[in-house]
């Protein structure tokens, strides 16, 4: 089936919305994308650190050399194995409380993979769900949902999630819900867009022709061909959800002690940056590199998503 | 264009109004009020007597047209904190948080603008790489850790600059930076892409070959075409900086509407919380009807959309 290839192909120049910025188009065949997927350095980088990081979190308890939530008062403030006064016994130093930073370093892997991945999940959808009806069946249907759509993006997400975190308490799992109710945005912007390129495509008139369901329709016509697009979405959406995460941490309203939370750790070491700068650098660190691995992996999925590579 | 201006108006109204209406449900239902406002150490009879002197027993619909009939006048109540009414709490802080997000669009636009004018021309050489680099960091740098790492370098061991207050133009320099920055990978990379399209254009392709200069085909004709959407992402990166300038004035401690919101938020002051959010929401409604407009006068094709 060339089909699904060319046609949103020709459409989504004169579609490339000013402001939903670039749209991927639904990905190529699988055997092209292998072969593209080692000839591009940011993929590769990208796919490697990811890769590394769910190793870590599924590891985590046989790779810490430590518990992560041991106090030892008599050794607060260790400072890093590369620093004069640090020790091999605790390579990353320990915090306030004499926790180990490498093991909790480890162990906070899991909390920010698991925000991504269940975010994105939840996020991913109920934005699809949004956008491809909107998309489908355009007229009514898309211009409620398309309301829908404009009113989420003039809410302040910061703040929101930020005062609903608050009341519900603040814990994992609402963080996790919180976050997954709110980051939908883009998933139906996408969605949408994609779909109406796809929605005249004769696979989709044979199908109807047909007398196929129109839940077939959707699901086995129209979802595989978006597939690609929504794929690097929710590379993007788990980055944001991360980054969202440790900044509510950070301020008290997210993940709350003594949970090894990324953000909660730079939060924890605030009141000893000045002279003890590693440990807000080193939780810093893992957030930048982590988020900036998925916004690599994303970036080049979309390159091999669009015909033309890099744009 | 008068028809489209009259309905891009009425959907913001009904977009503001729809978001007073979530974000005061979303208050009243995710906890009950009166049990956050007394206290973990309040008897039970001292949560109802709150429930009744806060009127939060009332039906949901009474409490929201009272809110909102308030609103309308700029009436928001007063503060359960502070012995203020709101709107004076807000207009007291809303001029630092304008100041700072004014400040960090400034600067996200003089770097982000021709950094994609120049990777767009040197497309692929080490500049184009560059500016992808830089892009790149920014998107990945949670800015509250940017700027206590700005705070570490530039405020501590150079000493160049305060790490906190808003006194002086000098205590804006680090938040604006911080701020700025999480705004500039965004509108780069759309300078970059519109340029690189509009350069293949067949009017750059005349303009050319009609000998103009180099330099007037790429600001005069490319540049301007090429801004378009570039001007409505810098007016929805100012609505997200506006609700985002929390965490960096929380990082910097600055007195403005961020700061304001956190320490509500922290306190239960939700009708400071309420008024705060609509606020900032209705700043991005506004910004954004100003683009559409202004999208909508400089290309025309968008008004029959």
């Amino acid at each position: 089936m060339t089909i699904s290839n060319v046609s949103p192909a020709e459409s989504s120049a004169s579609t490339a919305g000013a402001s939903l910025g670039e749209i991927p188009l639904p990905a190529p065949a699988w055997s092209r994308v292998t072969r593209r997927l080692f000839g591009h350095r940011g993929l590769a980088i990208g796919l490697i650190v990811v890769g590394l990081a769910v190793l870590i979190a599924l590891f985590a308890p046989l790779l810490a050399p430590h518990d992560p939530y041991h106090q030892d008062i008599a050794n607060r403030m260790v400072p890093p194995v590369w620093h004069d006064k640090g020790s091999w016994i605790h390579v990353l130093g320990t915090d306030k409380l004499g926790r180990d930073t490498l093991s909790r370093l480890l162990f906070g892997t899991r909390i920010s993979l698991t925000i991504g991945l269940v975010v994105a999940l939840i996020s991913g959808i109920i934005g699809t769900t949004l956008g491809v009806l909107a998309g489908y069946f355009g007229g009514r249907v898309d211009a409620v949902i398309s309301y829908i759509i404009t009113t989420r993006l003039a809410m302040p997400v910061v703040l929101v999630a930020l005062a609903l975190s608050s009341l519900t308490g603040g814990s994992l799992t609402t963080v996790i819900v919180l976050l997954g109710l709110l980051l939908w945005d883009r998933f139906a912007v996408v969605s949408r867009s994609v779909t109406q390129q796809v929605r005249d495509a004769e696979y989709v008139y044979a199908a109807r022709t047909l007398g196929c369901s129109l839940p077939y329709i959707l699901l086995r016509e129209v979802l595989p061909n978006i597939a690609g697009s929504l794929i690097v979405v929710m590379t993007l959406e788990m980055a944001h959800a991360i980054l969202l995460e440790a900044t509510l941490s950070f301020l008290g309203m997210g993940v709350q002690p003594p949970l090894p939370s990324w953000g909660l750790m730079v939060a924890e070491g605030k009141a000893y940056m000045f002279f003890q700068p590693w440990v807000i650098a080193i939780p810093g660190i893992a957030l930048f590199v982590l988020v900036l691995a998925i916004n690599l992996l994303g970036d080049g999925l979309r390159d091999l998503n669009a015909p033309g590579g890099r744009n | 264009m008068g028809t489209f201006i009259i309905r891009r108006i009425l959907v913001a109204i009904s977009v503001a109004l729809t978001i007073s209406i979530v974000s005061f449900m979303l208050l009243h239902l995710s906890g009950d009020l009166a049990t956050s406002i007394a206290g973990p150490e309040a008897t039970a009879e001292q949560v109802e007597q709150i429930r009744i002197d806060y009127g939060l027993d009332r039906p949901i619909v009474n409490q929201y047209l009272d809110w909102l009939g308030g609103a309308l006048t700029f009436d928001f109540g007063r503060s359960y904190y502070y012995q203020s009414t709101v709107v004076d709490l807000i207009v007291d802080r809303m001029p630092i948080t304008l100041t700072l997000g004014g400040l960090a669009l400034a600067l996200a636009v003089s770097i982000a603008i021709p950094l994609g004018v120049l990777a767009a021309l040197k497309r692929d050489t080490w500049v184009d790489r560059l500016a992808l680099l830089f892009a790149v960091v920014g998107q990945a740098m949670p800015s509250f850790w940017f700027g206590l790492t700005l705070i570490v370098i530039f405020a501590v061991t150079l000493q160049w600059l305060p790490a906190a207050g808003s006194d002086g133009w000098q205590h804006f320099v680090l938040p604006a930076i911080a701020l700025g920055y999480y705004a500039t990978p965004a509108m780069m990379r759309l300078t970059r892409t519109g340029m690189l399209e509009v350069l293949e254009a067949d009017y750059i392709r005349t303009a050319r070959a009609k000998g103009l200069r180099t330099g007037s085909v790429i600001f005069k004709h490319a540049l301007r075409n090429a801004i378009i959407p570039v001007v409505a992402l810098a007016a929805v990166e100012l609505g997200f900086m506006l609700g985002g300038s929390v965490v960096i004035e929380s990082v910097f401690s600055l007195n403005g509407l961020g700061q304001l919101a956190w320490d509500a938020i922290s306190r239960n002051d939700y009708p400071v919380v309420q008024a705060v959010v609509l606020i900032i929401a209705l700043f991005y409604i506004v910004l954004t009807l100003l683009a559409d407009v202004a999208n909508a006068a400089l290309d025309p094709r968008i008004r029959t959309r």
